[in-house]
């Protein structure tokens, strides 16, 4: 069991016909994703890697019942390609692009709130529930997702894309596996953060444990500890912080655009307190989410 | 991108918001102002107040010394220049408003605080009833009726609340029109003749939207704006140089570190858990750095020169997260290059090389032929890290 997705999920990728789509679009294929269709104005008719490409998000639809969508377009375009899938009822969205304007992430999401749709990103690698279905970038070609990957009781979600992936190795090679593994996206506003997916994974009968991969800024984390005290999520959580010698330099703005620590806001000093108080478990070193997940599973 | 306060208030008045009489001003010779007169240093940074950025005029030629005394300085690691020279108003009193982009709820939110100029997060925990929210649509703006139910809830009624609820609905689409992440009018003022008027403002620009605002990025490349707590040292400059000699993925974001091992670090979050990971077992990095999206050859090579030049670097760990998108054979290569190219040992020099992941076989061999020992993707990072830093201290 695993959430969001299974083997049978009918996906469109949007975009497809741009370079980095192609790419991904074969490691999905080999993944064993059912990718149906593609979307691309104006390459209507073309195949990659012999899957169909439409002019319209309606005509994928209409011919091939799609549920799903990557959406692999430049940033400027994200929000007209969200708004098609929307219309047309795709009920999940995965934005890979980065540098999307934040209002027009927020009102993606507004459009999806109302249409009951699950939106992951922006600026993320996608989801993998491993042996089952991939769907983004996360992971890359399929040997490489094979032996990163497999199939068990943990959930992953992670701020950063690379990290997904390396956290789902740790485990493999510890003989953990997973059920549903999902970069949520590094930016400040994402569609489905910690808050959207924790209850999602605490209902999901598949997974018995969860961990969560933090990074300096925000307060997502410290929101997280507030929902896990009032709805009482009854499987373990188990937290890695990264970034602690972040809160030593307070100014500096790293890679990731939520990596922005003002004050004291945001900082992983503040978001560990915060976890223990909700009883979440702190990793101290990635290593340690094995000796945690060894006691809890 | 944050605007300054004198951009921010020409935004404002376009808009029917009103601001006081004013001139910005860049040399000591202009006022002609009538006294008394507020002269603000214009700076992109919040706490002019406590720094001296802000002073009052009484006469002429009490303006004239202070405007001197201003230009040219340096208030909270900005030169100053450019001044805010306004009338200086009567005020009965002052208000809070401010809109921004809730990042949990995913929604724009207005915020509105029958007093301004203070703490607004300590006067929520003190008094709540004075501190009012409310989320809005993007798509549909703050509608005028919805401020009033806000500013009403503190109490406030007449002409007051007709204004004020007309300037915070005003102030929200200015907010979604700027793509702005914050805009805020702390104070705005009501004159004890009953005008209000917004005494200072604070808009940030979304740098992911400047593509649609070409004023405001134009604004962007002012070079006074650059600055701050932190400038960026020589050995952080160069890095950033060699990251911009191709544009093929990223070598780069170097920030200094006073320690003996060097880092090649990647991607955002791996850097991050790396760096931690190698203080955690007792190592001092020399530098940070982000590496992803399959830099050229010739940009891992001159980055680990660079690190190499830097007086007291011994060794360099290279740790990076399991690849896809980036090819484990031309981070070998590019590694390799610079340290022979740098004049010594790879043996010696590499601490640890642990990138598994895409094209592996082909990068082991390459360090192999070296003789230096790599891991694959059964070591962690925090185990790479470990092995490193042990290894710097056998020396």
């Amino acid at each position: 069991m695993a959430i969001l997705a299974d083997e049978d999920t009918k996906i469109i990728v949007q975009g497809i016909t741009g370079r980095e789509a192609v790419t991904f679009t074969k490691d999905m294929i080999d993944y064993g994703s059912k990718v149906v269709a593609g979307v691309t104005p104006g390459k209507g008719g073309q195949t990659v890697h012999g899957v169909p490409v439409f002019d319209t998000v309606y005509q994928a639809v209409k011919e091939h019942k799609a549920e799903a969508s990557v959406i692999s377009v430049p940033p400027a375009m994200i929000k007209a390609a969200a708004l098609e899938a929307l219309s047309n009822g795709i009920r999940l969205l995965v934005i890979v692009a980065e540098r999307v304007p934040r209002k027009d992430t927020i009102e993606i999401l507004e459009v999806a709130r109302e249409r009951k749709a699950v939106v992951i990103g922006p600026n993320t690698l996608g989801m993998i529930n491993p042996h089952t279905v991939k769907i983004g970038m996360a992971g890359g070609p399929v040997e490489n997702v094979k032996r990163s990957y497999m199939p068990g009781p943990v959930a992953i979600a992670s701020r950063s894309g690379g990290m997904t992936t390396e956290i789902a190795n740790l485990l493999t090679t510890h003989g953990i596996g997973q059920s549903t593994c999902i970069s949520i996206g590094g930016d400040p506003v994402v569609g489905s953060n910690f808050l959207d997916l924790i209850p999602l994974f605490d209902q999901d009968p598949g997974t018995n444990a969860i961990v969560l991969f933090c990074e300096p800024g925000g307060v997502i984390e410290e929101r997280l500890s507030e929902l896990v005290l009032s709805e009482q999520i009854k499987t373990p959580i188990v937290a890695f912080v990264a970034g602690r010698f972040v809160d030593n330099m307070p100014g500096i703005r790293f890679g990731h655009a939520a990596t922005i620590v003002e004050g004291e806001t945001g900082t992983t000093a503040g978001k560990i307190e915060e976890f223990r108080k909700a009883g979440i478990q702190v990793a101290d070193g990635l290593d340690d989410i094995i000796h945690i997940l060894k006691k809890v599973l | 991108m944050r605007l300054l306060e004198y951009e921010s208030k020409e935004i404002l008045a376009a808009h029917g918001i009103p601001i006081p009489a004013g001139a910005v001003v860049s040399s000591p010779e202009h006022s002609s102002l009538s006294i008394p007169l507020v002269m603000k240093a214009q700076i992109p940074i919040g706490g002019r107040q406590k720094a001296g950025g802000v002073v009052d005029a009484l006469d002429q030629s009490d303006a004239e010394s202070k405007l001197r005394q201003m230009l040219g300085s340096t208030v909270r690691g900005f030169r100053v220049n450019k001044v805010l020279v306004e009338e200086k108003l009567d005020i009965a009193q002052e208000f809070y408003l401010g809109v921004t982009s809730d990042t949990v709820a995913k929604e724009p939110i207005a915020i509105f605080s029958a007093e301004g100029g203070v703490d607004i997060e300590e006067l929520a925990l003190r008094e709540p009833e004075k501190v009012q929210r409310s989320h809005f649509s993007v798509i549909r703006g703050l509608p005028e009726y919805k401020a009033r139910e806000m500013i009403s809830l503190t109490g406030i009624t007449g002409r007051t609340l007709l204004g004020l609820s007309n300037i915070l609905s005003l102030l929200a689409a200015i907010f979604l029109e700027q793509d702005a992440t914050i805009a805020e009018i702390n104070p705005l003022a009501q004159t004890k003749d009953g005008k209000r008027v917004a005494l200072d403002c604070h808009l940030e620009i979304d740098d992911d939207a400047l593509y649609r605002h070409p004023d405001s990025a134009e604004k962007e490349k002012d070079p006074s704006r650059i600055g701050g707590r932190r400038t960026a040292s020589d050995f952080e400059k160069k890095a950033a140089e060699i990251d911009s000699l191709d544009q093929k993925g990223v070598a780069g974001r170097l920030i200094e570190f006073d320690g003996n091992l060097g880092l090649i670090i990647g991607g955002g979050g791996a850097s991050l858990t790396a760096f931690d990971a190698v203080q955690r077992h007792g190592g001092r990095p020399a530098n940070y750095c982000e590496i992803g999206g399959n830099p050229s050859v010739l940009k891992t090579k001159e980055l680990t020169k660079h690190i190499l030049s830097k007086p007291g670097v011994e060794k360099i760990a290279v740790i990076m997260n399991v690849v896809s998108n980036t090819r484990v054979d031309l981070m070998a290569r590019g590694v390799i290059k610079g340290i022979l190219e740098a004049g010594r040992n790879p043996s010696e020099t590499l601490a640890v090389f642990r990138i598994p992941g895409a094209w592996e076989e082909e990068g082991f061999k390459i360090l192999s032929r070296y003789g230096v020992d790599y891991c694959d993707r059964s070591v962690s990072i925090d185990e790479a890290a470990r092995k490193g830093v042990e290894k710097v201290r056998k020396g």
